[in-house]
């Protein structure tokens, strides 16, 4: 089944609400690219240190959140380095690093069902041609569809290794797809017959 | 829009997740893996057509927004969109639109090597020139630079525009969607 990146908590970071969250993230990330300054980033990396703490967070999950980006942000590193000396290679891998920390502070505290929960309430005072219903159906049909497409792509894996075509991708997707787009048609005759307009 | 629109929009976001599960391949060069995802892409486009397939790459985005762990390695949340390489998330929305916009545009002649040409297209020149100035204007690199060290990816991505073409133009006999 799904599970988020969420680690669960009590703290205030946790209980904020998730379009505060997202909003502070926003004003933070800008904050970091408008003010270009080594004072700046020692700010920045102030904060977000302050946020792990407030919210009860251990460093490695700071590092966990960093780990994908690693290789990338090593191979910058480098290019910098070559190009404009040590101190704007560090700046700029720092403002990155403190970014994704931030970003993931965000995630780390807070369920993906809230994210949803608030993506509806945001969605209320919105005029009239935004089709809110229709966005709530989407996100709520595509969470169930996940497992869904998941199982239907090992029964095809299944089969299809079978008559030895596994390492076939085209023979992987086209059945997938055309099962899919079949069961989705059913999805959406059954929404109809229970007149969701 | 029509309910089936909003069942097909969920439907390939929720492929795209699927995808992320196929084995990936990571480069030690510089650390974009290489998978089937944007294989997904390429479909959403050329099976759904312009509007729906850049809507079912939004919503699959914002399900990564909020910290599902669907991209490759069980990465997601908002620290995927500050990266490097977000240009190359946020350029796929264009992409499956100009693959659908095209497919859509030449549906009555769509065969192997025009639904080919479609793919390279929008999936790999689109995508490169969102992709590549974006990484060059966060990590203060030159374009050029920023161009150099995306090359090893084109290869991968040449294999993935053929089989996405060989899918696009057996779906579209068996069962079209762009033209009902």
């Amino acid at each position: 089944m799904l599970s988020d990146l969420y680690i669960p908590g009590d703290s205030p970071v946790h209980r904020a609400r998730p379009l505060v969250k997202i909003l502070a993230l926003v004003v933070f990330c800008t904050g970091v690219f408008l003010v270009d300054h080594w004072a700046g980033i020692a700010l920045a990396a102030l904060l977000v240190a302050a946020g792990f703490a407030l919210a009860g967070l251990h460093p490695r999950h700071g590092f966990a959140a960093l780990r994908p980006a690693l290789w990338i942000l090593a191979a910058i590193f480098a290019v910098q380095l070559w190009l404009t000396g040590p101190a704007l290679a560090a700046f700029v891998i720092l403002r990155f690093a403190l970014l994704i920390l931030a970003a993931s502070l965000v995630t780390l505290t807070t369920t993906a069902g809230e994210f949803v929960a608030g993506i509806e309430a945001g969605l209320k005072p919105a005029p009239d041609w935004v089709p809110k219903a229709r966005i709530a159906l989407a996100i709520s049909l595509s969470l169930r569809f996940i497992p869904l497409v998941r199982s239907v792509l090992d029964e095809v894996r299944e089969a299809q290794r079978a008559r030895g075509l596994e390492r076939n991708l085209t023979a992987l997707l086209v059945p997938l797809v055309v099962r899919t787009l079949k069961q989705a048609d059913e999805t959406a005759e059954a929404i109809q017959a229970r007149s969701f307009d | 829009m029509d309910i089936r629109d909003t069942v097909f929009i969920a439907l390939f976001a929720a492929i795209m997740a699927a995808l992320a599960v196929f084995p990936p391949i990571t480069l030690p060069v510089i650390g974009v893996p290489i998978t089937a995802q944007s294989l997904g892409v390429m479909l959403a486009g050329g099976v759904l057509g312009a509007w729906r397939g850049a809507l079912a790459i939004v919503l699959f985005l914002a399900l990564v927004a909020i910290g599902l762990p669907l991209l490759p390695g069980g990465r997601g949340g908002f620290a995927v969109f500050m990266g490097p390489t977000a240009g190359f998330l946020l350029g796929w929305i264009l992409s499956a639109f100009v693959i659908g916009w095209l497919t859509e545009r030449f549906w009555h002649s769509l065969n192997f090597p025009v639904a080919l040409m479609i793919c390279l297209g929008g999936g790999v020149v689109v995508l490169y020139a969102i992709g590549v100035p974006w990484i060059a204007m966060v990590a203060r690199i030159s374009p050029l630079t920023a161009l150099t060290g995306s090359l090893s990816f084109i290869p991968g991505d040449i294999v993935k525009s053929v089989v996405a073409a060989g899918v696009i133009v057996t779906v579209r006999r068996s069962y079209p969607i762009i033209t009902r």
